[in-house]
């Protein structure tokens, strides 16, 4: 399908794709095998200028939006999904500097990782704080120019390999989710740890940590926006990036789909390619279906996102929910495809199942999505009865 | 007059086999031509101490099929040192006009042979595989592959002399030596301007393999389709067996299961021994441009669709999991 | 110091280009085009050596040259979206059609122009090791020549480089050669020399901005039987598929069978 790109968003696509078949693709079941972190790709990506694609040009980026990261994101899963994890993070932990940041801030973290010579990170969930992000218990404390934090981030991704973290920590749990707050704390901060890195079932060259604060010490030029505005900052940045995560969606889909139709024209059983079988070439068109139909509602998102939109909390989250869910039944179908050659792990598709499976979690669930999307439909249904009772028309 | 020339490339005092190819490669061009086969051999300040070993080379040139030897002398004629060897050639060539010009498509060949063709303004065909004499029109028709050996070209050098071309090792036969050929030798000795670029050493790295597929007279080949590397213990049975050595496709070494070294095609060894069975080698043009002259090619492959079988003497079309094992059955038996 | 690199536009797969059956030539419309993959790493290495330049307080700069249609101007941007300071175009129709040699002399003519244009000679020239589609080695010894400079072919390393000389690893047979030569000099590099970068995203945008000058044979002042198809020795008298017949005997039974079938023929045959 056409998306009518300009062209500068095609140089963006042609050369990230371009960097995922020659750089990513040969090293990604090796980096799965190994669960190793691309440093090598990260500094590649870097020179590259693609960590800046979303990042305005006065903070030394390149200027785009959200849909030029959406672009990326989508090849880079082409080829491997944790490679894309790992960039998409760093985009995670700065969104909140330059939406919510002081120009101060702006200018002192974004060069740095638009140029991809620091990643960037989120920490937000915590051991007891999952899709429940109200009640985290990592706590900062005011002390004269500083604030002193204490607690530990859990599944942090990027997490001791980035060197920028925006961090949520409550001044005043009693204030629920208005006591949160959001900080910018660097990697090397005194009682600044990580804990140990996990072992996942899929995209397993991110690296995922544990953050431990202990009596860490901030200064205050490091609050991000007012206190107790942290939830916001959360939420509004999630909002911006769950596109991202639903690009990636796509891309894994897409490789999937890619892999699974060549091999069904390929693989002759019955003395002809299992392609020629109806049941089999009607599983592949529902998968090629399905993905234009994410792909189409995450480019329409993005580009709603970018054009200035308000609110777009709703839309974002049926991006995230409709293409992860695709991404997993797609990546399903095309193991079964393989059969028991797609159960082998010397074939690449079993590897996008496993990494599929993450988008339906992280960044919200998609039970937390459905959550979102749900009662606003409600709330618009009912004020549309309101209106219509006024005697206002509206489409 | 329609003589032929080939330049006798030499290694530590010894001409390298594919000297001889071309002497076996020139001989018919020659005969066809009605003119003399002459071989060029530099002989440099380090080699020219032992006289009695460039007595034995002229010999055993001669032997192989040259009418003539020029041998050129001068102590700028070392090492692999292009500048003094091209300005030889060059200037003999002026002087004795010879029709057909031939190197050896060594690396050291494919160096030489173009600056020597730019000197001479002529034309030069890379790694011919086959080169013969159009009996109408006289000329010289050099055979090469080209595109990833996708396509061959037959091509001519029509109006400028002499037509030069570089020619792949393994691509002609030596004939067979014959002691009592006779042949004149005619020593020229040159002075040569001190070149621009200076070998200041040669090191000579370790083949990471004792084994050198290349001089392996029956290969038993591995490709994707054995499976696994364990896999490969069976093919050095079966070698062993024949009293060969073991070659891989591309895919295999990719997948780390065998050294660089053992790689046969495009991008790895060209190979021509007696006798190759490539086992799950699927044939794509990569491959076998590595070994497609091979004398006897044995196919087993469980696709019987598998472009391999295109060029294969013999096919077998089943698992090479069981097919090798019964042929190790079958010749440890005959025993 | 004034690098020079020398590039060719080839087919993507250079094994999709087939033989027309009927006409005997090439067909090679609507094969996608890249940047030669040897010349890769001849535009790395040149970036490289203008970085040891720039790093030892010289001044360095980097040019590409292609000979080829006009569509080859997009193997240039991508040189000059990898870090390449200029590029020159050399493109006519009188250019078409070149052998090895035609082609060395054409480019020869241009790099005399560029030295014309700045005064000064082209102090190193690089070249791939090999093209992807003709596949000749021939064109980077054959311009040296031409040039009346040494050169230097399969550089694995390039150990130093001074103001008058350089010192490179080739590869040779068996091992390698450690050589030492005066400047100018032209070096034909060999594929793992180095690896080579992706271009920039701001890079591509100054490329296709970039001013690329087209020299045709008036600018470079030589006549048209000196370039191209006239000015080549060589000619290409047929092209073909090498011969794929099926012939080979196809042995069938049990294993075991096959297996005695086939050592009896070997027996035989060898
Ligand atoms: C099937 C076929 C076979 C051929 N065989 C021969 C032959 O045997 N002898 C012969 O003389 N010609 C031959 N030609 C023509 C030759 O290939 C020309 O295309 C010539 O322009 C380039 O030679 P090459 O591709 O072999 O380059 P190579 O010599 O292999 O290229 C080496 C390097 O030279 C530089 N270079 C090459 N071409 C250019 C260019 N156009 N612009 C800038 N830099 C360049 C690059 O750095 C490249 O990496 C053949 C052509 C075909 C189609
Ligand atoms: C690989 C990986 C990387 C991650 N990276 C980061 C990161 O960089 N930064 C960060 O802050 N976090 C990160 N996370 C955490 C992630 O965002 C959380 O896992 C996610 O928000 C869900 O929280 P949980 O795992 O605690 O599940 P829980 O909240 O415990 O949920 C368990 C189940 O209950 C369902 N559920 C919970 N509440 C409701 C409800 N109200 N209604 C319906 N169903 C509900 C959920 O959908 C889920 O199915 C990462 C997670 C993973 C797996």
């Amino acid at each position: 399908m056409d998306y009518s790109l300009t062209e500068e968003q095609r140089m963006i696509k042609d050369l990230a794709s371009r960097i995922a078949r020659e750089r990513i693709l040969p090293e990604a079941a090796r980096l799965d095998e190994a669960e190793e972190f691309p440093w090598e790709i990260m500094r590649v990506l870097g020179e590259s200028d693609l960590f800046g694609v979303w990042i305005p040009e006065e903070y030394g980026g390149l200027g785009g939006g959200v849909f030029e990261q959406c672009l990326v994101m989508e090849e880079l899963s082409r080829a491997c999904a944790g490679v894309a994890t790992s960039y998409a993070a760093s985009a995670l932990g700065a969104f909140p500097i330059l939406l919510f940041g002081t120009e101060e801030q702006k200018q002192k973290y974004l060069p740095d990782i638009a140029s991809g010579k620091r990643l960037a990170a989120f920490a937000l969930t915590e051991p007891d704080a999952g899709s429940d992000a109200g009640n985290i218990r990592t706590t900062a404390v005011r002390d004269g120019d500083s604030y002193i934090l204490n607690g530990t981030k859990q599944w942090i991704t990027n997490g001791g390999e980035a060197e920028v973290y925006t961090v949520f920590a409550t001044v005043d749990r009693d204030k629920g989710v208005r006591g949160i707050t959001a900080f910018i704390v660097e990697k090397g901060t005194p009682g600044f740890e990580f804990g140990k890195k996990e072992k996942k079932l899929g995209i397993r060259s991110s690296s995922t940590r544990e953050l431990a604060f202990r009596d860490c010490r901030i200064p205050r030029e490091n609050l991000l926006d007012r206190e107790g505005k942290g939830f916001i900052v959360a939420m509004r940045t999630l909002d911006r990036t769950r596109p991202g995560v639903a690009a990636q969606a796509v891309g894994i889909a897409q490789a999937a789909l890619d892999l699974a139709a060549a091999y069904a024209m390929e693989r002759v059983q019955f003395g002809k390619p299992v392609g020629e079988f109806q049941a089999i070439e009607h599983m592949i068109a529902d998968m090629a279906t399905q993905i234009e139909a994410a792909r189409a509602l995450t480019y329409s998102v993005a580009r709603m996102i970018d054009a200035g939109a308000r609110d777009f909390s709703k839309e974002s989250a049926m991006a995230k929910v409709f293409a992860s869910d695709v991404a997993m039944k797609v990546t399903v179908d095309a193991v079964q495809i393989f059969g028991g050659y797609g159960y082998m792990r010397d074939y690449p598709v079993e590897k996008l199942m496993r990494d599929a499976k993450v988008t339906q979690i992280y960044e919200g669930t998609n039970q937390i999505q459905r959550s979102i999307i749900g009662p606003q439909v409600l709330r618009e249904a009912a004020r549309r009865k309101a209106g219509q009772a006024k005697g206002i028309t509206n489409s | 007059m329609g003589d032929v020339w080939i330049f006798a490339e030499v290694s530590e005092g010894r001409p390298l086999d594919v000297v001889y190819e071309l002497l076996g490669g020139g001989r018919p061009l020659a005969d066809d031509l009605g003119g003399k086969l002459a071989a060029i051999l530099p002989w440099g300040a380090d080699q020219a101490g032992e006289a009695s070993t460039k007595e034995a080379v002229v010999r055993d040139l001669i032997a192989s099929g040259a009418d003539l030897v020029y041998v050129v002398q001068s102590r700028e004629l070392v090492l692999r040192q292009e500048e003094p060897h091209a300005q030889a050639i060059y200037e003999l060539a002026n002087q004795y006009r010879p029709d057909v010009l031939l190197f050896g498509a060594t690396t050291f060949g494919l160096s030489l042979a173009p600056r020597v063709a730019a000197k001479l303004g002529t034309g030069l065909i890379a790694n011919c595989t086959t080169l013969s004499i159009d009996k109408g029109s006289g000329l010289l028709l050099m055979t090469r592959p080209a595109f990833e050996e996708n396509i061959m070209a037959t091509m001519t050098c029509p109006d400028r002399r002499p037509q030069m071309a570089t020619v792949r090792p393994r691509a002609m036969k030596r004939l067979t030596p014959d002691p009592g050929r006779l042949g004149e030798v005619l020593t020229v000795v040159c002075d040569l301007p001190s070149p621009g670029a200076r070998v200041v050493e040669v090191v000579k790295e370790d083949q990471d393999q004792a084994v050198d597929i290349t001089d392996a007279k029956i290969i038993v080949a591995g490709g994707r389709g054995i499976g696994c590397k364990e896999n490969l213990e069976m093919l050095e049975e079966l070698a062993h067996l024949l009293g060969g050595a073991v070659a891989v496709s591309r895919p295999v070494v990719d997948a780390g299961w065998a050294p660089e070294s053992r790689q046969v095609g495009q991008s790895g060894k060209i190979v021509s021994p007696k006798l190759y069975i490539a086992c799950g080698i699927s044939g794509a043009v990569q491959h076998t441009a590595g070994m497609s002259s091979s004398d006897i090619i044995v196919a087993i492959n469980k696709d019987p669709g598998a472009p391999i079988f295109d060029i294969a003497t013999y096919g077998i079309v089943g698992d090479v999991c069981q097919i090798v094992p019964a042929l190790i059955r079958e010749l440890k038996g005959r025993r | 110091m004034h690098v020079l690199v020398c590039i060719k536009q080839v087919p993507a797969d250079p094994s999709a280009v087939k033989v027309d059956r009927k006409t005997n030539t090439l067909i090679r419309e609507g094969i996608p085009v890249v940047v030669n993959p040897f010349d890769l790493f001849a535009i790395e290495e040149a970036l490289r050596l203008r970085e040891r330049m720039s790093s030892s307080g010289q001044k360095g700069r980097v040019s590409v040259i292609t000979m080829g249609p006009p569509q080859a101007r997009s193997a240039l941007e991508e040189a000059i979206a990898m870090g390449a300071d200029d590029a020159v175009l050399l493109s006519d129709r009188a250019f078409a059609g070149a052998d090895t040699l035609a082609t060395a002399y054409t480019l020869s003519r241009g790099i005399r122009r560029i030295e014309d244009s700045t005064g000064a000679k082209v102090d190193i020239v690089i070249c791939g090791r090999q093209s992807t589609d003709g596949d000749t080695a021939q064109v980077g010894p054959e311009l040296a020549e031409m040039l009346g400079i040494p050169h230097l072919v399969r550089v694995r390393k390039v150990e130093s480089l001074t103001r008058e000389s350089i010192r490179v690893e080739r590869i040779a047979d068996g091992g390698y050669d450690v050589i030492e030569s005066c400047l100018p000099v032209l070096l034909t590099v060999e594929k793992g020399i180095n690896q080579p970068r992706v271009p920039s995203l701001r890079g591509l945008m100054r490329a296709r901005k970039a001013g690329i000058p087209v020299w045709g044979a008036q600018e470079l002042g030589v006549e048209a039987q000196q370039v191209g198809l006239a000015g080549s020795p060589t000619r290409v008298i047929r092209v073909f598929s090498p011969e794929r017949q099926r012939r080979a005997e196809m042995l069938t039974g049990s294993p075991e069978a096959v297996a005695r079938l086939l050592v009896d023929r070997l027996m035989t045959a060898m």
